[in-house]
């Protein structure tokens, strides 16, 4: 048989950074009319490969062919004259401009705008009829929805006339229906003849929409196999290089009394918008709790409310006792010496001190500890350092230097050594956001393990996560939270993806079955009132 | 107060707030394009020292003012390569610049001529004289029209016109331009311009040209447009940081850069006669309080007081390439 000519083929790519070998001697073969994905832990070097095929960074040896052509990317704009596009996980939009300024930015036809737009409106329409992909050209960008925003990303590429198309983690800030439109729309690109690369890190998605799959682990490709030719176990064992549990294994819960308890609480922020709206709940000693919901519908506040550092109307009871939200003792060290830890949602900002180093960061907000402060003026340094020592061998941070800068572990290590400090002082009620934002398959087996041992322990757990199979294997009641209230509660066992995925888009009838065009029109209102409102 | 007073006034006003539009507009293609710069005073001194020495030593207005935009070309390309290509910080590059022009023009100054920093009076044919209008002498005495056509809109200097002319260019050109469109994209997110296969390091270099060469004009406009006669020391008199003032009160906008502009003009004129207040509110006002009256508003300008001021997302910060 011929061998059939790739659509993009790479051949001993190597690209180092200082010390760090991003990759090594990568080749790969991507055939066209084909999903192909990229799977890998962070850190794995999958960006870095696409950014060297999107001319961002110049690779240190290897070659590029495309369509059998071999081709230099020296920049962006090469790339795009080589037909790649490339919709990144961070979207690259102009905010305040239109849908269709947007399109045309850099792909204007001559040097006065008007005919460029004109034109760009036609084919605008022509777009949305080929490929489903209909938006409002005139719309600001900031006013309409992420998942439309991911649209003209995907717009903008065709419009450059790309024929290979990758996309960087493209579900991370979608509702599970939004995924599946965005599945379908990919589907149907690949119908018209588009190559397609997705990176992901979600076993899930390579099954369910690749025809074939790469596996990267330490910047090298380690594996491409057909992806009905696997399981996600082996490309689990694949990323990590060893066996790896993707299920948490817990025993049933065994309930104590009412840990939290909160009432009517109320968030109004800077700009008079009402970010939460009346949120009522429970939490048992020895519960989980998963709050589930897409980003941005008041999770992140509830998070700061009970952790202490922003006000909030509203009751809330720690073991009975009410807890000030509004006067003197509501700010994170009172919160902490009520029993509360909070492992924030955003470990560089709120977790560490990414400049300070491992052993001071172990201290942070318990730094006025009789086990850290000598007397008045001084701390006790050494001490510190060894509690730092002992947490990072129980922990497995590596590399397990306390006198490392926090901003020099992976994203990883660094989760680890914000939980450990937080756990390890043994909580009754432990917040814990995002756990395993940017964390790789091998640290999230160990963090969702120390989060099941405290529950096993007997305290109270608030697990608020964007990742619906993090909040379905770890809670024993999953809440689900939309435009700031709670839409309903539902039990792990007696739910699934669909309906919680219906609750986080705010359908609360969730026993009619609902079209994908029902679900959109749903979707499409709720942008419409988020986009009036700021 | 009569016709012929008032007229006189606005006509003081216009000239005014000629250095201060220049500047303005300056500082709007460079804050447009995400570089910050409260360097317009160091530049704007450096064109008018060079513009008034040139034109002083070779008798040449127009070479003058080639010298003066030479001048701020080159301050503006130090800031260029502080804050793009060395992606330093931009506040710290601007103060930079005002201190090296506002000690280097006096120290030049004095050496080269001997008068105590400043340059030699020019006379005539070596400095911008008005232009008086095509019939701005036979409409002289047609009631109103006349007397505004005659003294308010004709007998300015070149650099005038130039500068008004420059208001609607600019509008223009930010809106209706493919530049424009990138301009202003390469100030709200550089990436997005990045990506799109256009050079962000290209774009912001072009934006500092612009301001250089209109920092420059407007220097001339101030050391070598009549009635001035010569550069004196310190003779911006913070009007870099008023035209910056005047940028945020207009928002980052042309047309509201004018109006903006325009205002603070009207307060300097006002400073020139205060006769003219005390005949309107009967009142002695000090004239110190009068010449106090631009910076003041400048200050309550910048203290946030004429509602939110959005400026260009990426403005100060230098671009980085990421993933």
């Amino acid at each position: 048989m011929a061998d059939p000519v790739a659509a993009i083929e790479l051949k001993g790519i190597s690209k180092a950074f200082g010390p760090v070998q991003a990759n090594k001697d990568i080749s790969i073969r991507v055939m066209p009319g084909t999903i192909h994905g990229i799977i890998g832990e962070n850190g794995a070097g999958k960006s870095t490969l696409m950014s060297i095929l999107y001319g961002f960074y110049k690779a240190d040896e290897g070659e590029i062919f495309i369509n059998g052509k071999r081709t230099e990317i020296p920049d962006s704009q090469a790339a795009i004259g080589a037909g790649i596009g490339m919709v990144f996980q961070h979207f690259k939009l102009v905010e305040n401009f239109t849908v269709l300024e947007n399109i045309v930015l850099g792909a204007e036809d001559s040097a006065m705008l008007r005919p460029s737009l004109a034109r760009a409106r036609r084919e605008l329409k022509a777009l949305a009829d080929e490929y489903e992909l209909s938006v409002d050209p005139d719309a600001v960008i900031q006013e309409i929805g992420v998942g439309m925003q991911q649209r003209v990303e995907i717009l903008k590429a065709l419009y450059r006339g790309c024929d290979i198309l990758i996309l960087d983690e493209p579900t991370g800030v979608l509702t599970p229906a939004e995924a599946d439109q965005l599945f379908r729309i990919l589907n149907r690109l690949k119908d018209e003849g588009k190559t397609i690369i997705l990176i992901t890190h979600k076993l899930r998605e390579i099954m369910d929409i690749t025809e074939r799959v790469s596996v990267m682990r330490r910047g090298e490709m380690v594996a491409t196999v057909s992806t009905a030719e696997t399981s996600p176990p082996e490309l689990a064992e694949l990323m990590v290089g060893r066996k790896v549990l993707l299920r948490v294994e817990k025993k049933p819960a065994k309930l104590g009394d009412k840990t939290l308890e909160v009432r009517g609480l109320r968030v109004v922020d800077d700009q008079g918008v009402e970010r939460l709206r009346g949120i009522d709940f429970d939490i048992r000693a020895g519960e989980i709790l998963g709050l589930a919901g897409v980003a941005g519908n008041g999770q992140s506040e509830l998070l700061e409310v009970l952790g202490g550092y922003r006000i909030a109307t509203g009751e809330v009871l720690l073991n009975g006792k009410p807890i000030d939200l509004t006067g003197s003792r509501s700010d994170g060290q009172s919160r902490r010496a009520r029993g509360i830890a909070h492992v924030p949602e955003d470990r560089q900002a709120e977790g560490l001190i990414m400049d300070y180093t491992a052993w001071e960061n172990t201290a942070f907000g318990y730094h006025h500890d009789h086990k850290y402060q000598a007397n008045a003026l001084f701390m006790k340094n050494a001490a510190i350092r060894a509690d730092c020592e002992a947490k990072m061998k129980k922990f497995d941070v590596r590399p397990p230097d306390p006198m490392l800068l926090a901003k020099n572990f992976s994203g990883g290590n660094q989760q680890k050594i914000v939980v450990a400090r937080e756990i390890e002082r043994d909580p009754d009620l432990l917040l814990v956001g995002q756990p395993t934002r940017g964390v790789d398959i091998g640290a999230i087996e160990f963090i969702h393990q120390q989060i099941v041992a405290l529950r096993d322990r007997g305290k109270a757990i608030l697990l608020v996560s964007v990742e619906l199979d993090e909040i379905m294997s770890l809670s024993d009641r999953i809440a689900v939270m939309f435009d700031g209230k709670i839409m309903g509660e539902r039990k792990p066992g007696e739910t699934d993806a669909r309906e919680l995925g219906l609750l986080m888009a705010g359908i609360t009838d969730t026993t009619l079955p609902h079209s994908a065009a029902e679900v959109e029109a749903q979707l499409a209102e709720r942008h419409g009132a988020a986009g009036k409102e700021v | 107060m009569d016709l012929l007073t008032l007229l006189q006034v606005l006509d003081a006003t216009v000239r005014l707030a000629t250095p201060l539009l220049l500047a303005c507009l300056a500082g709007l293609f460079s804050e447009r394009a995400g570089i910050f710069d409260i360097g317009l005073e160091g530049k704007m001194l450096g064109g008018a020292f060079l513009s008034a020495a040139i034109a002083a030593v070779t008798g040449s207005v127009w070479l003058g003012l080639g010298a003066g935009i030479v001048a701020a070309l080159l301050l503006s390309a130090i800031h260029g390569l502080a804050s793009i290509t060395f992606r330093g910080n931009q506040l710290i590059s601007g103060v930079a610049i005002n201190f090296f022009a506002q000690g280097l023009t006096v120290v030049i100054a004095q050496s080269w001529f001997g008068q105590g920093g400043r340059t030699p009076q020019l006379g005539d044919g070596s400095r911008f004289a008005g232009l008086t209008l095509p019939g701005a002498e036979a409409l002289r005495d047609v009631p109103i029209l006349g007397p505004i056509y005659y003294e308010l809109i004709s007998g300015h200097t070149i650099l005038v016109y130039i500068a008004f002319l420059i208001v609607p260019l600019t509008w223009w050109v930010l809106y209706r331009t493919r530049y424009g469109l990138r301009l202003r994209a390469v100030g709200e997110n550089p990436a997005a311009v990045d990506t799109a296969g256009v050079s962000v390091r290209g774009l912001r270099y072009s934006a500092i040209v612009i301001c250089g060469v209109l920092t420059g004009i407007a220097g001339a406009q101030l050391a070598t447009a009549e009635p001035a006669a010569g550069f004196i020391k310190d003779m911006t008199a913070g009007r870099g940081y008023i035209a910056l003032a005047a940028l945020i009160f207009a928002k980052w906008r042309p047309w509201y850069a004018l109006f903006a502009c325009l205002l603070f003009g009207f307060l300097q004129a006002l400073e020139l006669r205060p006769d003219l207040i005390q005949a309107v509110i009967g009142l002695r006002v000090q004239g110190q309080l009068l010449s106090a009256l631009p910076y003041i508003m400048t200050v309550v300008i910048l203290a946030g007081f004429v509602g939110k001021a959005i400026p260009p997302r990426a403005g100060g910060e230098p671009y980085v390439k990421e993933r």
